[in-house]
């Protein structure tokens, strides 16, 4: 009996001394680990054009991977130090919080779960978006009020399927979904035939539309049926981590509105015309300091993606094979009827 | 049995710090309990360092969850399931889809396994070389490439529903199969009752015939009779009463067929991949067990001058049936295992609606996980007990 004593007490023993020791030493900060690694960890989607498109060598672009090169920019001087992971939608949140990435840019939507429940924690916007409805032209369809009692393609584990379901069922109509986590296999059973309509945010459907092999053949139903408010989501912990995605993106809106480029910005740096630029260039005060980052962080952004503008006409703008026309819309700057609408840099 | 024995030394003596070096059984029992221990506390770490990380993020490992909304569609439910229906209604989705699935796949290749199997040893060359290429073509491509393939390549390139392939009541596009679904009427309830009457008689004659034949050696066409009397009586019940059974025929409507029951192209996909694989484990598996009964059980079975399929059916099958059977239940229960690949063309089976998508969208990683593991884990046990009870009713019992 006395032996049994002993080896209850050993076991408690071992037990109580590990559950009293601190269970997550304080990690590292992500910054930290993201230089001492010498790359940054960007996820990003499957290949899609204009956000995230790969082309024959290997190479990323879009307005999502700027973000990306932005912040690669801000901390090295050299947009290229990335590792570009691209996984399903289904799978970035976890891929994320479980730390084999360090932020993702891949139109991701912001919403109170998300936020709130999923570790996460959302930086800004840098795309304002809706959901709506592509069909073939032939189908004859017009509006999405007419899609009751279709099959249609769905990507899982988006707000898509979410806002589907709802738009379904507040319109009292009735739809079959046809789901898989992989776009291509749903862009490619929608080419089949095997849906009557694709659904996703409007400019993921420009995007995909555009690489069809027939671009004409298809249209984009009126209705937008939910906001999207898309941007890059860093882990939740590691506030100082999530200032410098945040203050990088709105370094790139600072900067379009105060007119400085990527082919003036170090002009602008020798001569700032106003100490708007002059602090936002770090000519005058530190900003960067409180990041951690070069008093100059953003120059090196601006030379390697331009502003909020550049990259937006250079990925989606109306000269891109995706079109989505900016001006009149909410992605434009606040001072031209948008809602893009940086905090300033103070 | 470790601490019931050293109870036992307790009693006779009680604990001494020297026995720790000289009593054997003192050594290794301390040394298994301080093992055990460790195993434990490791686990109650990983345990509370996993929990105090996430609560740190604000995630919730709770199954508080499952009540809440889950707010998206499924394309395929056997029970009824709407967009405002719960985390929990869309985990029973899923366990069902999963097991009709594995239900469906394991009749179709075991029937197709059996065929194949005895086509392996058919003396007819052609037959054997075509089955044995069967066998090695399929079997030797990862089955993930054959459901891609058969959804594809097949399901998904059959015309659209204004176009669909009809025959008779049935209707097959690249939407789905669609088939009649019965309708009874009141009356009906009489031709069931009929009916599970006779299919009491039938195996109560069943029983009889056997006992018959055991004590006086002589045979009665007990399956043909019993056949006859669970399929007549009831049919002519049926047709006295007027046919108290209607059918809901699927028929072109608006976007798509309407009525009846229907399964998506990707189950078809599914089935057909699964089954066609699995079959030639099976065939093989049929192959060896026939082939391990000593060529001299059909030799004397010869002698005798007993029919063919007497010899089948009588000596060489419930021989063969003892080495068959305990791979064929691991067969089973790996088709179980791998319709899980359905994410792979989005039917909704529990790892796409349960794993993936409820995952993602609530986040609460850790139940779910758990639950998916308890249910496969569930069914691989239950499965395995069965297959143990009918192993044994068959192995050789010494007398
Ligand atoms: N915004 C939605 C959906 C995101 C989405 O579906 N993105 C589109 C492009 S805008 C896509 O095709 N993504 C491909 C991928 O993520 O693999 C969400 O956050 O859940």
């Amino acid at each position: 009996m006395r032996q049994s004593l002993a080896i209850l007490g050993a076991v408690g023993a071992v037990t109580l001394g590990v559950s009293l020791t601190p269970g997550a030493a304080m990690a590292q900060s992500t910054l930290e680990s993201v230089k001492e690694r010498g790359h940054l960890n960007c996820q990003v989607g499957l290949p899609t054009p204009g956000f995230y498109a790969l082309d024959a060598d290997g190479t990323w672009s879009g307005l999502d991977v700027d973000v990306c090169r932005a912040v690669s920019a801000a901390i090295w001087g050299d947009p290229d130090k990335v590792e570009y992971q691209s996984v399903t939608s289904a799978v970035r949140f976890t891929s994320l919080a479980n730390g084999e990435s360090d932020m993702l840019a891949r139109t991701t939507t912001w919403t109170a779960v998300r936020d709130t429940q999923l570790g996460l924690d959302f930086t800004f916007v840098n795309f304002y978006d809706g959901q709506g409805f592509l069909v073939p032209v032939d189908s004859g369809i017009t509006s999405a009020l007419e899609l009751d009692g279709a099959t249609i393609c769905v990507l899982t584990g988006t707000t898509t399927e979410l806002n589907l379901a709802d738009y379904f069922r507040a319109n009292g109509m009735e739809m079959t979904p046809v789901t898989n986590e992989n776009v291509n296999v749903l862009v490619e059973t929608y080419l089949g035939g095997g849906c009557d309509a694709y659904t996703n945010d409007k400019s993921g459907l420009a995007a995909r539309r555009s690489a069809f092999p027939d671009p004409t053949a298809h249209v984009i139903l009126p209705q937008t049926v939910s906001k999207e408010p898309l941007g890059p989501v860093v882990r939740q912990g590691d506030d100082a981590w999530a200032n410098i995605v945040r203050w990088v993106g709105y370094g790139m809106l600072e900067a379009e509105e105060f007119g400085v480029t990527q082919a003036n910005v170090e002009e602008m740096a020798a001569n700032p015309p106003g100490p708007g630029v002059a602090r936002l260039l770090g000519v005058e005060g530190n900003i960067g300091e409180g990041m951690g980052l070069p008093a100059d962080f953003m120059v090196s952004v601006l030379k390697a993606v331009g502003n909020y503008g550049e990259a937006y006409e250079r990925h989606v703008g109306e000269n891109t094979p995706i079109g989505i026309p900016r001006a009149g819309t909410l992605n434009a700057l606040w001072t031209q009827g948008g809602i893009m609408y940086p905090p300033p840099f103070r | 049995m470790a601490f019931a024995r050293q109870d036992d030394d307790a009693r006779r003596g009680g604990f001494r710090p020297g026995a720790l070096l000289s009593d054997e059984k003192t050594r290794s029992i301390t040394f298994q309990a301080l093992t055990l221990a460790a195993v434990v506390a490791l686990f109650w770490w990983l345990v509370d360092n996993t929990l105090a990380n996430m609560a740190a993020r604000s995630m919730s490992a709770g199954f508080d969850f499952l009540p809440v909304t889950a707010g998206f569609g499924i394309g395929f439910t056997l029970i009824e399931f709407r967009e405002g229906d719960s985390y929990w209604r869309v985990f029973q989705v899923g366990v069902l889809n999963t097991l009709l699935v594995a239900v469906v796949s394991i009749l179709f290749a075991t029937v197709l396994g059996l065929i194949v199997g005895l086509a392996r040893l058919s003396g007819n060359w052609i037959v054997a070389t075509l089955a044995r290429a069967y066998v090695e073509f399929l079997r030797n491509t990862p089955l993930l490439l054959q459901i891609i393939a058969w959804f594809f390549g097949v399901f998904n390139l059959l015309p659209r529903p204004r176009d669909s392939v009809e025959f008779g009541a049935f209707a097959l596009n690249n939407r789905g199969f669609y088939m009649p679904s019965p309708v009874p009427e009141p009356a009906f309830d009489a031709v069931l009752a009929v009916f599970v009457v006779a299919l009491g008689g039938a195996i109560a004659l069943q029983v009889w015939a056997k006992r018959r034949r055991e004590a006086t050696g002589r045979l009665f066409p007990a399956v043909r009779v019993g056949l006859a009397l669970v399929v007549l009586p009831p049919l002519a019940a049926h047709l006295a009463l007027g046919q108290p059974l209607g059918w809901n025929i699927p028929a072109l409507k608006g976007f798509n067929y309407d009525g009846g029951v229907s399964v998506p192209p990707a189950f078809c996909a599914l089935i057909v991949a699964l089954s066609v694989y699995t079959s030639c484990f099976i065939a093989e598996i049929v192959r060896s067990g026939v082939q391990s009964v000593s060529r001299g059980q059909r030799e004397a079975a010869g002698a005798l001058n007993l029919p063919n399929d007497w010899t089948m059916r009588l000596i060489i099958l419930p021989q063969a049936l003892r080495v068959i059977i305990p791979p064929l239940i691991s067969q089973y229960l790996n088709v179980t295992k791998n319709s899980s690949l359905a994410i792979a063309i989005g039917f909704p089976d529990l790892v796409s609606v349960w794993m993936n998508t409820s995952l993602n969208q609530s986040g609460r990683a850790i139940p779910i996980v758990a639950m998916t593991m308890a249910f496969y884990c569930t069914v691989s046990l239950f499965v395995s007990l069965v297959m143990n009870v009918y192993n044994r009713s068959v192995q050789l019992k010494e007398r």
